[in-house]
């Protein structure tokens, strides 16, 4: 119970970097929480409306972008989703280590997510980089082996598609592991203990935001028409 | 200011077990989608990839990112987010699936050379 720790002294405003225009800490961390909820929601429409244009054009395109299904490679796809848990497990258990003021625990778990991130991102490049071997890049170089003639013209549209998502997805991851950092070289410096940890939580929901764009872009992208191969 | 409102601390610092927990049903669920989409189950393939994806998401935010320990209010703004989301591809939606309605019909529907599809 909170009630029996009460002899121990209360941390002073300072302590708890709360800006003058707040009233206490708990109030300054419900405006945080609440304008990075906010700003997420933005960046949910911001990815929702490639999620649509991907529903609209699958649907008039179903064979299509079953058969070019063929060319994901699903084992690298899973593995990569299992990378980006574990993740943003790590990410989880270092505001928790912010949160209990364990400063090695802290620096730990966030190289472990920038460990997870940063193997993420590689994989992805190596991913990329098959796929323009294997001349799937939207375009007049778009000439795939063992795609049937019919859906030479539709299937650019799902690695179009791929592309802008997993792009803009790996564009957010970047901008996480920049993050990340700053917060590894701010932990190193002792900003961050039980008193204070806001951008270890603010910048952990964004972790885990892209976390959550990505747990749909594996089915959607990776499994169509998977059973046929 | 009131003291009721320095009373109240929210800080909420998950167990250990429960992040654990978490992250082996995320696993799982993982497993899951990857194995599920091996079967032929027509049109319930994307039915079940997505109920899956949605699930995940929502362990995802309720314990990794603390939504069940926030305040009311931020609860309301996840809703609203849905919402918002919705309305997105609602209408998106029921433009797309209404233009056959008309007289003109789906050209990609009838023109060989933009490939057929259905």
């Amino acid at each position: 119970m909170p009630d029996a720790i009460a002899e121990a002294p209360h941390p002073t405003d300072e302590e708890l970097h709360v800006k003058h225009h707040f009233a206490t800490a708990d109030q300054q961390m419900d405006a945080d929480t609440l304008g990075m909820w906010t700003f997420l929601i933005t960046e949910v429409l911001f990815f929702g409306g490639m999620f649509a244009a991907y529903a609209v054009y699958r649907e008039m395109y179903p064979l299509a972008f079953a058969a070019t299904s063929e060319f994901m490679n699903v084992k690298i796809g899973a593995a990569n989703t299992a990378v980006l848990i574990c993740s943003s497990l790590t990410m989880a258990m270092a505001v928790r280590a912010a949160q209990l003021s364990r400063k090695k625990d802290l620096i730990k778990y966030l190289y472990g997510t920038l460990a997870f991130g940063s193997t993420f991102l590689i994989v992805k490049a190596f991913e990329y980089h098959a796929k323009y071997v294997e001349h799937l890049i939207p375009g007049p170089t778009f000439h795939p082996d063992n795609l049937a003639p019919q859906f030479q013209h539709n299937a650019q549209i799902l690695f179009f598609l791929y592309f802008c998502m997993t792009g803009m997805h790996a564009v957010h991851m970047i901008v996480g592991v920049g993050l990340l950092t700053f917060l590894v070289i701010n932990s190193y410096r002792n900003q961050y203990n039980s008193n204070y940890y806001t951008p270890v939580e603010m910048i952990g929901l964004y972790w885990h935001f892209v976390d959550i764009v990505w747990i749909f872009l594996f089915p959607l992208l990776y499994l169509i028409g998977h059973w046929h191969w | 200011m009131s003291s009721e409102v320095k009373e109240h601390h929210h800080t909420h610092i998950p167990e250990v077990g429960t992040l654990v927990k978490v992250f082996v049903a995320l696993i799982v669920g993982t497993a899951i989608t990857a194995e599920v989409a091996t079967f032929d189950l027509g049109e319930w393939n994307v039915v079940v990839a997505l109920a899956i994806a949605c699930t995940k998401a929502t362990l995802v935010a309720w314990i990794f990112m603390g939504v069940r320990y926030t305040s009311q209010l931020t609860k309301l703004f996840c809703v609203a987010g849905l919402v918002f989301l919705s309305i997105l591809l609602l209408i998106t939606f029921s433009d797309y699936s209404s233009r056959s309605w008309t007289h003109h019909a789906k050209p990609w529907a009838t023109n060989p050379s933009l490939g057929t599809s259905k």
